[in-house]
């Protein structure tokens, strides 16, 4: 193979027993991972937890589904 | 588990104002650690939004200070894994996503396609999988994926190991099964280890 070696210097820690370098993929997962992650995050998710807020305060839930129903002030 | 510390149960506006902040930060990671467990996006995304839910029920039973990223890990893993079991997700990939990406490590001449990678992934058993997520694509350090996987850490770092050897081997020998419906043998070894998996280790799932 080419000898790449490309070391991004970078290397977040906790790698230990250098069994070999780090498959050439590894980059790609976490890729992968960040590429999700730097999403633009949908507007259904903050809107899920803004309903739960309002459920929470006693409001009347906003269009309310079967989902996380609960009552307030049912707690044990 | 532990809320010896929460008078009546009941949090404080600020404590609920901050958890609720913390939860919003994480929604990122959680949809990217959702997509690489059941590799269809909009499913990640239910599993996410169920998490969700999850974790607001259960905010007293957060403790402020911890990790709100390894404490919703932990929800969202136990909700993959009951959903797994009741088969909802069936192995299925979207090639289109994937597709579109391409990682070309600098000066390299043959670009590892990253669907080829996240279908080589997606074929590995569940329990390898998320550790290999967790610790090589989510930072996580060894002893804070044992923590989320409810296991020892000697267990993970075998699970990383087998599944960087498998991912390895596949994406050397372009030994990677190219349709979901190749994926239906892997997904049943996947079913068969889920039931150990779920079984014993883990901080329980409520309901």
């Amino acid at each position: 193979m080419a000898s790449n070696h490309r070391q991004g210097g970078s290397n977040g820690g906790g790698n230990e027993g250098s069994q070999r370098r780090a498959p050439e993929w590894a980059d790609g997962l976490k890729q992968l991972y960040d590429s999700v992650v730097e999403e633009a995050l949908p507007d259904n998710f903050r809107d899920l937890l803004d309903r739960l807020d309002a459920l929470d305060d006693g409001g009347p839930p906003p269009g309310s589904n079967d989902n996380g129903q609960r009552t307030a002030g049912d707690r044990t | 588990m532990s809320e010896a510390d929460s008078p009546g149960a009941k949090l404080s506006a600020i404590d609920k104002a901050s958890f609720k902040r913390e939860l919003t930060q994480v929604v990122p990671h959680l949809r990217a650690f959702a997509r690489g467990l059941c590799g269809r996006p909009d499913l990640a995304d239910d599993l996410v939004q169920e998490t969700m839910l999850k974790a607001w029920a259960a905010q007293d039973r957060f403790e402020p200070g911890t990790s709100m990223r390894a404490w919703t890990f932990v929800i969202l893993r136990n909700a993959y894994l009951t959903d797994m079991r009741r088969n909802r997700f069936r192995g299925e990939y979207d090639e289109g996503v994937a597709e579109r990406i391409l990682t070309a490590p600098a000066g390299q001449e043959e670009p590892i396609h990253l669907s080829d990678l996240h279908r080589a992934l997606l074929t590995l058993p569940a329990e390898r999988r998320e550790a290999l997520l967790l610790v090589g694509a989510g930072g996580f350090s060894y002893e804070e994926a044992a923590q989320i996987c409810g296991c020892a850490v000697g267990t993970i770092k075998s699970r990383v190991g087998r599944a960087r050897a498998a991912l390895t081997e596949m994406l050397a020998n372009g030994n990677i099964p190219r349709r979901s419906s190749d994926d239906d043998i892997a997904h049943r070894a996947i079913l068969e280890e889920l039931d150990t998996v779920a079984a014993g280790n883990g901080i329980s799932s409520q309901r």
